[in-house]
């Protein structure tokens, strides 16, 4: 990689505008091939498994490609910024990137298409999720896979410290995780993401829930509102003096998860999606004695977020878009939800969650969590911007800067200013 | 030109058909034609790459290479330069993580050379084993490290705790993140410095070391005024290869610490930052001139080195 960095690096602009000269309409129109792009998840596994029968039914052929996220990212930057006819059917994450990609035209409209079919039922999809699958009120993309962040907890370590059940309330989960960690050393009392961008989607739900969000509604910063920055205080806090010690701040879901699994933490929020990881015996430490319960609540209630965040679109600049369109209404068809469903993945349709062969298998108390997470779920767990990356690089330093026990409220009162001038420059 | 001239006459009158025009043409003109192929694709996927990168810098591209963007001129450039919150840090990392390796690798790879040159019993072990580091993949040895630098359940704490030093954070830490990257650097690229050495000594020839033995020099004035005056060309060499590729280390900061080099951007380098602009955030124009800045700066210190090289 090294010698070949910066000429690759020089090149990813060049050759992707180069190619947009010879690119356009690569495919044919109509064709029986169809091509699909997908991020490794456990969904793409359950439609992976059933594309056979997918082929069978409509005589398509599809070529599949999977690929890591960040790889699929910068796949869809050289290859959508080449205005490449080659993709048909693009798994995407709709609150990352589907506003940069709907502003650049990448995205085709699939309002009449997703409405078009009774049986489909396009009703049947979960408000917020549909919200951030809409761009200036088009359908853009389907949801497939939803998430909505709840409290992961260790059942043993609550019960040993004397508490009924797991907190209601962000204070009482600041004080049981306090007495949790004194309790036992060596344990941390909480943990959580702690990466300046990766914690952003996760501290959003303790925003929200003291009241405040990221913007207000004219589109500026919001952060200077006082409930915002007890939140930081909150989240950044509840880290610093309970974390584990010496804790890195580039800490993602996977190296959080895996304090989790270790048995090292008493509590946790993170997506609900990723329950599996706690629960799977081979995987976790503590898969027997974890729970799960819904966003405790702050000053103005539980307010976790419910967002998509994986959804299916269809290029536009594919010739191929009736086919796209049948490919995107089977994977997200009634029967296709509630399989992939079945296989661990939280779907954005309301019958499935309705079903009990939905959740069979699920442990009982995430499906109440992310049953009463979905009537008060907020839909987004980001700012909603077009650059969204360095967004959440300005709205995340203060969590770091809480977490290593900086100056909060001249981090907020400085990331409020930036956040600001950032908005002023996007309209 | 005479034989050329009669060359067609003489076929004839023997039989031969008369070379048609365009053979004639490529065999005149051969040396073009036979380069042509190697300069074709030199100029298709470097020149044009760079002037295409130069044009950008002149934009304000950003989102979509394909979206209308405007010439600013030398905008982007005033606003790089004068960005000390994230350009210029970088470029110091860059320039101190360079400095701060290559004196070390330098120093490791002359020691580690000047002993394997002598042989002695197990030498092929002892090679193989110092030459491991170099045949691993990068990301793969930022992950190795990754693990064994974790502040919490990592073999680095674990060690120290041995010898009774208390846990440090390591790549977590705000201020020991960039050193502990060097470490790895010089981990994995000492060997790569040796073996150059190396092969410049066993290419000198003992007398002038003999020679100052018998003189009565000491081992380290032997060293110092006649192995490494002779040795200068290859050091030189393999500074300039080490440094270059020091300068545009990527894999294992990625690696290590992710996209933007961390929360505090504790080791994004001048590539790193330049990859987050493309990749993360989408800024052509701005990445285009971090580029073309940073490409001016690896040209500058390679034209540094090669003239010290040649005086």
């Amino acid at each position: 990689m090294k010698r070949s960095t910066f000429l690759g690096l020089a090149l990813v602009p060049a050759a992707a505008t180069a190619l947009s000269a010879c690119s356009d309409g690569g495919a044919s129109s109509g064709s029986t091939t169809l091509r699909v792009i997908l991020a490794n998840h456990v969904w793409t596994e359950a439609i992976k498994a059933a594309i056979p029968d997918f082929e069978k039914s409509s005589g398509l052929k599809v070529e599949l490609t999977t690929l890591g996220e960040d790889q699929l990212s910068d796949q869809y930057n050289v290859k959508l910024n080449a205005g490449t006819g080659d993709l048909d059917v693009m798994m995407y994450r709709p609150l990352q990137e589907g506003k940069l990609f709907a502003k650049n035209g990448w995205m085709a409209d699939l309002t009449s298409k997703s409405k078009a079919d009774k049986a489909y039922d396009w009703a049947d999809f979960q408000e917020s999720p549909i919200k951030a699958t809409t761009y200036k009120d088009k359908v853009v993309g389907v949801p497939i896979i939803t998430e909505r962040e709840v409290l992961y907890y260790r059942k043993d370590l609550v019960q040993k410290a004397g508490f009924a059940g797991p907190p209601k309330t962000l204070d009482e989960l600041k004080a049981q995780a306090a007495k949790i960690a004194t309790d036992n050393p060596g344990v941390a009392g909480f943990v959580a993401r702690t990466g300046k961008s990766p914690a952003v989607t996760q501290f959003s739900s303790f925003l929200y829930s003291y009241g405040a969000d990221w913007t207000t509604a004219d589109g500026k910063s919001a952060l200077d509102n006082p409930k915002a920055l007890d939140a930081y205080k909150m989240y950044g806090g509840l880290i610093k003096d309970y974390g584990p010690k010496n804790v890195s701040t580039d800490m993602s879901w996977p190296q959080a998860m895996a304090i989790f699994q270790q048995g090292q933490a008493a509590f946790y929020t993170e997506a609900d999606s990723l329950y599996k990881n706690a629960t799977d015996p081979t995987k976790s430490k503590v898969a027997d004695t974890v729970g799960f319960a819904q966003f405790p609540a702050g000053p103005a209630g539980s307010k976790p977020y419910n967002i998509p965040s994986w959804a299916l679109g269809v290029n536009k600049a594919s010739t191929n878009q009736d086919n796209a369109w049948k490919f995107i209404a089977w994977a997200t068809s009634k029967e296709m939800s509630l399989k992939t469903q079945q296989a661990g993945v939280p779907s954005a349709r309301n019958s499935v969650w309705a079903n009990p062969e939905g959740v069979k298998g699920y442990p009982k108390d995430i499906v109440d969590a992310t049953l009463a997470s979905v009537k008060v779920g907020v839909d987004h767990d980001r700012p909603v911007v077009v650059k969204v990356s360095q967004a959440r690089e300005l709205v995340g330093a203060p969590i770091v800067d809480a977490i290593t026990g900086k100056d909060v409220a001249a981090s907020v009162a400085d990331a409020h200013k930036k956040f600001d001038a950032f908005l002023a420059d996007e309209k | 030109m005479n034989e050329q001239v009669t060359r067609p006459a003489d076929r004839t009158t023997l039989g031969i058909k008369p070379t048609p025009g365009w053979a004639r043409w490529v065999n005149e003109h051969r040396k073009w034609v036979l380069a042509a192929p190697a300069m074709i694709f030199v100029a298709a996927l470097i020149v044009f790459p760079l002037v295409w990168t130069m044009y950008l810098s002149l934009t304000d591209a950003e989102g979509s290479v394909r979206a209308d963007k405007e010439f600013i001129g030398l905008g982007n450039y005033l606003k790089v330069l004068s960005d000390t919150e994230r350009f210029w840090p970088a470029v110091g990392r860059t320039a101190l993580f360079t400095v701060v390796v290559l004196t070390f690798e330098m120093i490791f790879g002359m020691v580690i050379a000047l002993l394997l040159r002598r042989s002695f019993k197990g030498e092929r072990l002892v090679r193989l084993a110092i030459l491991m580091p170099l045949v691993a993949t990068p990301v793969a040895v930022g992950m190795m490290w990754r693990l064994i630098f974790d502040p919490n359940i990592g073999l680095a704490n674990a060690a120290l705790a041995l010898v009774k030093i208390p846990p440090q954070p390591w790549l977590a830490g705000q201020y020991t993140a960039l050193p502990t990257t060097m470490l790895i650097d010089i981990w994995q690229w000492t060997p790569m410095v040796a073996l150059i050495l190396l092969a410049g000594l066993t290419s000198l020839s003992d007398e002038p070391d003999e020679a100052a033995q018998i003189d009565g020099a000491s081992t380290w004035q032997r060293f110092w005024h006649v192995t490494l005056p002779l040795l200068m060309p290859t050091v030189i060499v393999a500074l300039l290869l080490r440094g270059i590729d020091a300068l545009k280390t990527f894999d294992i900061l990625y690696a290590t610490k992710g996209k933007g080099g961390g929360s505090y951007h504790e080791v994004e380098t001048l590539n790193v930052y330049a990859y987050g602009l493309s990749f993360d955030y989408n800024e052509y124009g701005v990445s285009s001139t971090v580029l073309i800045l940073f490409f001016l700066i690896i040209i500058g210190c390679m034209w540094a080195l090669a003239g010290r090289g040649k005086k």
